[in-house]
């Protein structure tokens, strides 16, 4: 399969900090791929990097390749606000805007240039419905968004998301401030969500991993160990340290 | 805390006693009680040597007169009593300052929280906040010797005595409290609100006027409301700048007289106690004491009413 993410020889240091170390990865299109590995190994950082939000951290130095659709992300004629346009991103805790429900999904839309308002009213509809939010809140959309629940409005943040139509989708731990509910309901909108998007998830969850992704990739202290396909991941892996890792020995 | 010696099976007992009341425990709250006290007790004071003596004036000037008469002529016959140009004297000059601070105060807490390098601001912020420091009568000089002789270059009819050069000193006096307060209020906003805005392609400028500047609105508009009652107040600048002619003009590049300016210029003079002269002070100053009031609590309805939560 045609690989969506290339990342070649990448290298990221925060200040003196080496925290990615020679990254080479091939992230497939239209599949779930999920990041795992003990905290502080460096997945939300290469996370970060596919959408440029490590841009934002002072005295971050990045070396090597990362190509998106074939086009080098760190070029030089590269606009970050169009690349996150196609490349969003759902963060650890649901961060909803202080705005109704209909304003946060429309948000996006009108960033990019939609004004008017049965093409946004249209979006709001669909992207609540791919998040699987809208028999919830259709009644509701003039409601601020901070009166959901904590799952509730984790769909929204995927929702608004979606709304400005990207072909990827990064997830950094989105279910782990969750009740267990929350997380199923979350899991099932992946699985939904997959044969639209490329989805990149990270987790400290297992278990997750295993349900919900195709492919699997294991970080160790800021370098890649081993990807593969998750049932073999899981079931054959090829290194020692991803088998200690996956059979509870660390992390 | 033997346990050996305890009975078998009873249970520990316990005693929750202190081992002695100590007496900074009773005397703290007795003190912080005063405190609180002592400035409602001067609040108080305030209202009643007002009103006291503004009763006295309202006996010969009918309240009705004097808030809606356009003469202010106290000392010299006919006299007269109107307090609106005063009032308007005091608008103009806030009318100007506010026009001038909200914009400039605005774009300097933007671009120190949302722009400037930490290093900048680390800077640019104390040093706002001695400019806030500045004693007014320094910023009078500094609109009489500076900013008007350069205004009269753009409006050569205009005199050295004018309400434009005042207002826009006191318009830098009040700026960097706008700036400091709503840099604030928008340094508040949660990062991952902003992170989550980056993350659609928002520009830095779209984040702070679509994200932040909401999300801080009651912030930053009880600053404007603030530095509003600052302006108001503000004696010294249009005591030195912008003259003493009581007149109801909106010419900003005339000379007018403020309601404070009018009070020191008769707390100067040697006005004799008990005259209706006088009594023009605790009149006027009492309609400042009013507005000023309702401008503080409009402030605290806006800080409730903008009130985003996050
Ligand atoms: N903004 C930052 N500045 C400096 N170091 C950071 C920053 N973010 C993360 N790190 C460091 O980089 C390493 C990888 O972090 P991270 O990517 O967040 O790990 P993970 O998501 O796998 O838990 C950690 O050692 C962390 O301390
Ligand atoms: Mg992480």
């Amino acid at each position: 399969m045609e690989a969506i993410i290339q990342i070649e020889k990448l290298n990221l240091y925060y200040d003196t900090y080496h925290a990615l170390k020679n990254v080479d990865l091939d992230i497939p299109e239209k599949t779930v791929t999920a990041f795992i590995g003990p905290s502080g190994c460096g997945k939300s950082t290469l996370l970060r990097t596919l959408n440029r939000m490590n841009d934002m951290i002072p005295a971050t130095r990045i070396e090597g390749s990362v190509r998106i659709g074939g086009t080098e992300i760190y070029g030089e004629d590269v606009h970050v606000e169009a690349l996150r346009k196609q490349v969003g991103m759902v963060f650890q805790q649901p961060n909803p805007f202080p705005k109704s429900i209909y304003d946060n999904i429309a948000y996006g839309p009108r960033l990019h240039g939609i004004k008017s308002k049965s093409d946004l009213d249209g979006i709001v509809e669909q992207s609540l419905k791919q998040a699987a939010l809208w028999e919830e809140v259709k009644d509701y959309l003039k409601r601020s968004a901070l009166s959901l629940s904590g799952g509730q409005q984790q769909r929204l943040c995927i929702a608004r998301a979606l709304a400005v139509q990207p072909d990827i989708l990064l997830m950094d731990e989105a279910t782990s401030a969750l009740d267990p509910i929350s997380t199923l309901k979350i899991e099932e909108l992946v699985q939904e969500l997959k044969s639209t998007y490329t989805i990149v998830m990270v987790t400290h969850n297992m278990h997750q991993a295993a349900r919900v992704s195709g492919q699997t990739v294991f970080f160790l202290n800021g370098e890649v160990v081993e990807s593969a396909s998750t049932d073999v991941l899981f079931s054959t892996p090829s290194d020692a340290r991803t088998e200690d890792y996956i059979s509870g020995r660390f992390g | 805390m033997n346990k050996t010696s305890s009975v078998a099976g009873a249970p520990k007992q316990m005693t929750f006693r202190r081992s002695k009341t100590r007496l900074s425990d009773k005397i703290i709250p007795i003190l912080l009680g005063m405190c609180a006290l002592l400035s409602v007790v001067t609040t108080i004071g305030i209202v009643y040597t007002l009103l006291q003596e503004s009763i006295i004036f309202f006996k010969e000037v009918p309240v009705w007169s004097f808030l809606t008469g356009t003469t202010w002529s106290p000392i010299l016959p006919p006299k007269e009593f109107g307090v609106l140009p005063l009032l308007g004297g005091t608008l103009l000059i806030t009318g100007i300052a506010i026009l001038f601070a909200v914009p400039i105060g605005l774009a300097c807490a933007i671009y120190l929280n949302e722009y400037a390098p930490a290093r900048v601001r680390g800077v640019v912020k104390p040093v706002l906040e001695v400019l806030a420091g500045v004693p007014t009568i320094v910023y009078g000089y500094f609109a009489l010797e500076a900013v008007t002789p350069f205004l009269q270059k753009i409006f050569p009819d205009m005199g050295i005595f004018n309400a434009l050069s005042a207002g826009i000193v006191v318009g830098v006096m009040v700026l960097p409290m706008i700036s400091s307060l709503s840099e604030d209020a928008m340094r508040a906003v949660p990062k991952t609100l902003r992170h989550g805005a980056y993350a659609l392609g928002a520009t830095r400028f779209e984040v702070a006027l679509k994200i932040v500047l909401p999300a801080a609105l009651s912030g930053v508009v009880s600053s404007f409301v603030l530095a509003f009652s600052r302006a108001i107040g503000e004696t010294m600048i249009v005591t030195v700048a912008a003259g003493a002619t009581p007149q109801l003009t909106l010419n900003p590049l005339e000379s007018i007289q403020t309601m404070t300016s009018y009070i020191v210029q008769v707390s100067m003079g040697d006005v004799p106690r008990g005259t209706i002269e006088y009594g023009t002070i605790f009149a006027v100053g009492l309609t400042l004491f009013v507005i000023t009031f309702l401008l503080n609590i409009l402030a605290q309805w806006v800080a409730r009413r903008f009130r985003e939560e996050y």
